[in-house]
């Protein structure tokens, strides 16, 4: 295992590009929204970070599944960062979200707002998912018992998102329908590239944290060699 | 096949009788449930109606459940049998099928005096009420008892359940709560069988995970 993280620098850079041209875009390219206005451009930040969290769940709970299935300790800490991240942007979703909600609709919180209380319980879950990990001694029980946590997260997602759907408010302004994108085109490519910048960005983080937390680890085991 | 639900009736058998000889859980589970009900009572102002004590029934059952799940390993920590329960020659996963099992019988006992109190003390039980609890019982046994399992590892033990527990079953409220004030309760039901459905194969497949050393 090499501790040299090669891919995060220039993940690093890709982020940094694809932020500041996508912002850009965002202020100067996409058209202001005919209803909404100006408040409406929340919107390029918003959905974006709200996607990431989602791949950051999604990535976590595969490398939770590798881990069960190899068996390899390794993923453990790679399951554990990409949540550790997801929560993160996961939070941040529920800021902007609110955000959001407060100039649109002059509420913080509305529970009407399905994508917003998804995130409430996801947020939820995954701290929960903290307080077990950090209540269990390290070790391969502490990595399976995580590791099978996270997958009932990633379940979890789809079944929340069912039971808020069936309950049925529809305060959520739905851009993407099964009738297609109701957006105009270059509201479109801006709003790609601020997700992959933040998909990069995302992903950089990842990069950062495991090789800091790799980093740790290794200096643990030479100190213990030392003691 | 047969062997393994051989092994799976006679792990579910053994629940029970401990539970019949020592009694340490149902009681108090009975207790709590109408405790809860009347405490609910005066939580409620009069002008609420009856879909609200409908809500508070199910935040009833749920508590009351918790309250039990807390209970399912309970005798095999007490005295250091987990490691001969794990030990036994079967499939794993028939552990876990067994205390769901015993789970879902605990739960049931528990409602035939809980529903009965409601419809007492608050308002009707109507048959889509009674049906979302039975599809409920299995996904709250299902998934309480494989958290049950992983709690035992986790140094906060009982501690740590309910907050492991609480976001899985927001869906089970939803469906619950949903199929007792409505209408039309049947997309609530098919949601609630779908998330038995669900969480009942992962929580089987995952068991042995959590259990091994």
């Amino acid at each position: 295992m090499s501790l040299r993280n090669r891919s995060g620098p220039a993940l690093a850079v890709c982020a940094f590009a694809l932020l500041l041209g996508g912002i850009a875009l965002v202020f100067w390219w996409a058209p202001t929204d005919a209803d909404q206005g100006f408040s409406q451009k929340i919107f390029y930040i918003h959905v974006p970070v709200a996607l990431t969290a989602y791949a950051c769940f999604a990535w976590g709970a595969w490398k939770a599944l590798r881990l069960l299935w190899t068996g390899n300790e390794r993923h453990d800490l790679e399951s554990y960062t990409a949540i550790h991240m997801g929560t993160i942007f996961g939070v941040l979703t529920l800021v902007t979200g609110a955000i959001w909600a407060r100039i649109s609709w002059g509420v913080w919180w509305s529970w009407g707002e399905r994508q917003l209380v998804v995130f409430l319980i996801l947020f939820l879950f995954y701290s929960a998912y903290f307080m077990l990990r950090y209540s269990i001694d390290p070790g391969p029980r502490r990595a399976r018992t995580s590791a099978v946590y996270a997958l009932f997260g990633v379940v979890l997602i789809p079944i929340s998102f069912l039971a808020i759907r069936i309950l049925g408010t529809l305060l959520h302004p739905a851009v993407f329908t099964r009738d297609g994108v109701g957006m105009t085109g270059s509201m479109f490519v801006t709003f790609l590239v601020v997700l992959a910048g933040m998909l990069c960005l995302g992903f950089a983080l990842y990069h950062t944290e495991l090789a800091g937390k790799r980093l740790d680890a290794r200096l643990r085991e030479l100190r213990r060699a030392l003691a | 096949m047969t062997a393994y639900f051989q092994d799976v009736s006679v792990l579910a058998r053994k629940d029970l009788l401990l539970e019949l000889r020592s009694r340490d859980t149902v009681p108090s589970m009975l207790l709590f449930v109408v405790g809860a009900l009347v405490v609910f009572h005066f939580a409620l102002p009069d002008s609420a109606g009856d879909d609200a004590a409908r809500g508070l029934l199910w935040i009833a059952i749920l508590f009351t459940a918790l309250l039990g799940l807390g209970r399912v390993y309970a005798a095999e920590r007490e005295r250091g049998l987990l490691d001969g329960l794990l030990l036994a020659p079967c499939d794993r996963s028939a552990i876990w099928l067994a205390k769901t099992m015993s789970v879902i019988a605990f739960l049931l006992l528990m409602e035939a005096i809980a529903l009965p109190a409601f419809a007492l003390f608050f308002a009707p039980v109507t048959g889509a009420m009674v049906a979302a609890v039975i599809l409920a019982n299995i996904g709250i046994a299902a998934v309480g008892a494989l958290l049950s399992a992983i709690a035992l590892s986790s140094r906060t033990g009982d501690l740590i359940l309910p907050l492991l527990f609480l976001p899985l079953a927001i869906p089970i409220v939803i469906g619950g709560v949903g199929a007792s004030i409505v209408d039309d309760p049947a997309r609530f039901l098919w949601f609630l069988g779908l998330y038995d459905g669900i969480f009942a194969i992962i929580s089987w497949a995952s068991f042995e995970y959590v259990v091994t050393e």
